[in-house]
């Protein structure tokens, strides 16, 4: 994850941090944006929002839309669009409640069986895109209407609940506690001393082997500097919520997607592959390529998690509405876009998505916190969008 | 005839780091063809669009004088107004609208916001007469050859009522009849007084036309020359533009040819869209080991039409005859299973079909074979991959700042090398290097042309497409001649000239008239 932002020119004449700071500002830029948006509403909330139960909180209504902001970012660097995602989580969710409620199979083949479900319905849409050359806007358009039409079918416009105490605590359980701490939630806390002991091994690692192929690498002082801001911050959020409940299941498997997604889009050919076809898709078709197996591959994917989030929604309400998931799907584009993914394709990261999926996020809380009203918080996060995309357009202009 | 109609005094302008255009001082007599040349990153496009305001007045330093007048154009459309008007080298047509809505684009005849369209046609067939082209104004772009589209560009250019007309490489796509047509063109306009600068690196052009020629190198002016003055030839512009004689203009060959490595049998191809098209008729030819062999012919001939449907199936449809490889059938149905039995395609389009821009030039190099930089699992072994890429940028001296330049960013010639690159570390056999030199300067000609030669030497078998006969007679071993999707000539290159070629290609051209 860490190589392409450290690794320094190869021929930089100075290597001073400013230079350094500069020359990565657009992939820092979004991540200090979070910081200053949270530590704004930490002060006009009082305290409010970093409260462990807050915080908690936070990340169990915004799981989903990340888990979908990951998907989306790969329709997006591939060159696409996705509209259908909000149905289709819909459609899963109404599917599973069916199969749980009415039919009473078990909840683990149930969430099996809707992730199975939304990489066919992936796959439908991509085969249109991929092979019938359908502009994906218009094959996921129809598909969104598709999929909301289904779900009030499958529903027959009544909501679908409640679900067995297993599935609902896909989104509502938290890890449980092997130590059994009085105040604070052990397990969750040695679990993040592990995963900050992981993450500055793996980047010293880095370090250690361009050093060794002979590159420059950043100031040491910087990288002691970086590990330790990251480490202090996993820590410190987790201690937050280990004296709440702990770290919920929900962010394990989010830490777990986002791990493996940012793997793949880094380090694998196929990653590399997906950016390539979406900044010259007909260079990279000739360039042995597979365009078409490609795009439909990352439409599977896209229907996969966006069952999965939906899967999600249904467990954190307890119930299968036929209105669930409305217009999240616009809240997953814009935050593969605040997280600066280009629309024309070829160029994004998996943590921007994220980070611009926590932007959303922290502002819908915390002006929920604050009193904003739903009118005006629509407003503001548009105008959000809207400056977050022309900050990076510009910044891109520059270099 | 004496008057001056441009200067530009002691112009200066530097990007970050940069000094694109050191003090040069240009002047064009009034109602002359002026010839600017120079190698790719000179400074002639630089010092073009610091004339017609690309690069506002204040982002450089230095005076310009058009007509007597000091002007300082903030915008484009500021010298337009002037009636400096430049055609850019690649064409600003809008390929969905017909020839008379692309002339009057911006500038659209009629009052209020509303088209007169009997004027807009009226106007549009007096320019495509001035221009001497005949179609009719409600064609469409998109079915216009690039020949026609470059003088839609100058009727459009005609229509802003022009007393400066700027072209930057206007025959750098295009085949020789109408590279012909072209300069007779603007032959035709001097007469009737008006005055132009043309850019190309084609320097039979320039002699052939231009009244003075003024070389730059390294962003500053070197000389102007005079034809009616000095005597002017090939080797001299070289010589100024290169700061030294380039006495050979293709190094030195000694082929040593082997046995038969690459053959193509019975080969046809119809068309994507129209299938009852044979663009591909009956080809066969064949490839030796440590062989270079050309395929010459016209713009449209099928020689890209033929490279691309080898290379796996990537142009056409119904596509019958096979492939051979050292006595082999192989199997090249896709571009991968091309790739993997040893053949590469680099394709004469290089900004829409070679490279991915906006990455940089590393993964640019890798993207044909990351197979060989990644181990277990498709895991892409990075360290690995910056050592290939910096091997390649310094065996193909490929100026840059760093393998993580985008190449969006590079001069033409570095981003040729950039997919030669890519296609050398995919490892072939067989190499087929359609339009290799276009729009590169004669410096990094060579440069190409040595490393073709490296490659034969190292018993590849290489194809070459070209539209510049000079270039095919100068690094082929043999020659095979296309028309119309034939074969309609072979040859060893020792054996066969200009004019021996165009009477293969007339002869068939006879007979299909006939």
């Amino acid at each position: 994850m860490t190589t392409g932002t450290t690794l320094a020119r190869d021929n930089a004449p100075t290597n001073s941090l400013i230079a350094l700071f500069r020359s990565n500002i657009r992939q820092y830029s979004m991540l200090i944006a979070l910081i200053a948006i949270m530590a704004f509403f930490q002060i006009t909330t009082d305290g409010t929002l970093m409260k462990p139960v807050n915080l908690t909180n936070l990340i169990l209504q915004n799981s989903y839309i990340v888990i979908m902001a990951i998907g989306m970012l790969l329709v997006i660097v591939a060159g696409h669009i996705d509209l259908s995602v909000g149905s289709v989580a819909a459609f899963v969710g109404a599917v599973a409640a069916v199969l749980m409620v009415d039919y009473h199979v078990n909840f683990i083949l149930v969430i099996v069986a809707g992730l199975i479900l939304g990489g066919l319905i992936g796959a439908a849409q991509g085969y249109w895109v991929a092979y019938q050359r359908i502009p994906s806007f218009i094959a996921t358009l129809a598909g969104m209407l598709v999929f909301r039409g289904l779900t009030l079918a499958m529903l027959q416009g009544q909501s679908v609940g409640p679900f067995p105490t297993g599935f609902q605590k896909l989104s509502s359980g938290f890890l449980p506690d092997f130590f059994g701490g009085e105040t604070l939630h052990i397990t969750s806390l040695i679990i993040s001393v592990v995963v900050s002991l992981i993450i500055v091994y793996l980047d010293w690692n880095g370090r250690r082997n361009q050093v060794k192929y002979g590159f420059e690498v950043s100031p040491f002082a910087l990288f002691v500097v970086k590990n330790i801001l990251i480490s202090a911050a996993i820590i410190y959020m987790t201690y937050l919520m280990s004296s709440y409940k702990g770290l919920p299941n929900v962010l394990v498997v989010l830490f777990i997607l986002i791990v493996a997604y940012a793997f793949f889009t880094n380090q694998t050919v196929s990653g590399r592959r997906i950016y390539a076809m979406g900044g010259n898709s007909k260079a990279a078709a000739l360039s042995g390529v597979n365009t078409k197996k490609l795009t439909f591959l990352t439409f599977v994917n896209m229907g996969m998690l966006a069952a999965l989030g939906g899967l999600i929604i249904a467990a954190r309400l307890n119930v299968a509405t036929p209105k669930a998931g409305t217009g999240i799907e616009l809240d997953v584009i814009a935050a593969a876009f605040i997280g600066g993914a280009s629309a024309t394709g070829g160029i994004g990261t998996v943590i921007g998505a994220v980070v611009g999926a926590l932007v959303m996020g922290v502002m819908n809380n915390g002006m929920s916190i604050v009193g904003i009203g739903i009118d005006w918080q629509q407003a503001i996060k548009g105008l959000v969008l809207l400056l977050a995309v022309w900050f990076d357009v510009r910044s891109r202009m520059k270099s | 005839m004496s008057s001056v109609i441009l200067e530009m005094r002691n112009i200066t302008k530097t990007f970050p780091g940069v000094k694109a255009l050191d003090n040069v001082n240009f002047s064009v007599q009034q109602g002359e063809i002026h010839a600017l040349v120079g190698e790719n990153g000179a400074g002639k496009s630089t010092l073009m669009k610091v004339l017609s305001g690309v690069y506002p007045h204040g982002t450089y330093t230095g005076d310009i004088y058009f007509q007597g007048e000091q002007c300082q154009f903030k915008d484009i459309s500021q010298s337009e107004k002037m009636g400096i008007v430049i055609i850019h080298q690649e064409l600003a047509l809008i390929p969905f609208l017909s020839i008379a809505e692309n002339i009057f684009l911006g500038n659209e005849q009629g009052r209020r916001g509303i088209v007169n369209w009997n004027q807009t046609i009226s106007k549009t067939q007096g320019l495509m007469a001035k221009v001497g082209l005949h179609e009719s104004p409600n064609t469409l772009i998109t079915d216009l050859g690039v020949g026609k589209q470059q003088l839609v560009e100058i009727a459009k250019a005609l229509s802003k009522e022009v007393k400066l007309l700027i072209l930057d490489e206007p025959t750098a796509s295009l085949n020789e009849t109408d590279s012909e047509a072209l300069l007779e063109l603007l032959l035709q306009f001097k007469q009737q007084g008006m005055t132009s600068i043309l850019i190309s690196h084609k320097l039979n052009e320039v002699k052939k036309v231009a009244d003075s020629i003024t070389i730059l190198r390294d962003g500053g002016t070197i000389e102007t020359l005079d034809s009616q003055k000095d005597l002017v030839t090939e080797e001299r512009i070289i010589r100024g533009m290169v700061g030294r004689d380039l006495t050979h203009r293709y190094p030195p060959r000694a082929a040593e040819v082997g046995d038969v490595i690459f053959e193509i049998k019975d080969w046809q191809v119809y068309h994507p869209i129209h299938s009852d098209r044979k663009v591909i008729d009956d080809v066969n030819m064949h490839v030796r080991q440590g062989e270079v062999v050309g395929i010459a012919g016209l713009m449209g001939s099928g020689r890209t039409e033929l490279a691309m449907s080898v290379f796996g199936q990537a142009y056409g449809k119904q596509i019958s005859g096979s492939v051979w490889k050292r006595g082999q059938k192989i199997d090249t149905s896709s571009v991968s299973k091309a790739i993997a039995n040893g053949l590469a395609y680099a394709t004469e389009d290089r900004k829409n079909f070679g490279l991915v821009l906006i990455q940089p030039i590393k993964n640019n190099i890798t993207l044909a074979n990351l197979e060989d930089v990644s181990g277990r699992g498709g895991v892409i072994n990075k360290p690995r991959e910056m050592v290939v890429a910096k091997e390649y940028r310094t065996s193909l001296s490929i100026k840059s700042s760093s393998i993580l330049q985008e190449t969006v960013n590079l001069s033409g010639g570095n981003q040729q090398k950039v997919v030669l690159s890519k296609w050398l570390f995919s490892n072939p056999d067989i190499l087929i290097l359609d339009e290799p030199t276009r729009g590169i300067d004669v410096g990094a000609k060579f440069e190409i042309y040595t490393i073709i030669n490296r490659l034969a030497e190292e018993g590849k078998g290489i194809i070459v497409i070209s539209s510049e006969l000079p270039e095919i007679l100068g690094i082929c071993d043999r020659i095979y001649v296309m028309n119309e999707g034939r074969i309609v000539g072979e040859m060893p290159a020792k054996e066969a000239s200009q004019e021996k070629i165009m009477a293969c290609i007339m002869q068939q051209e006879e007979v299909a008239h006939s």
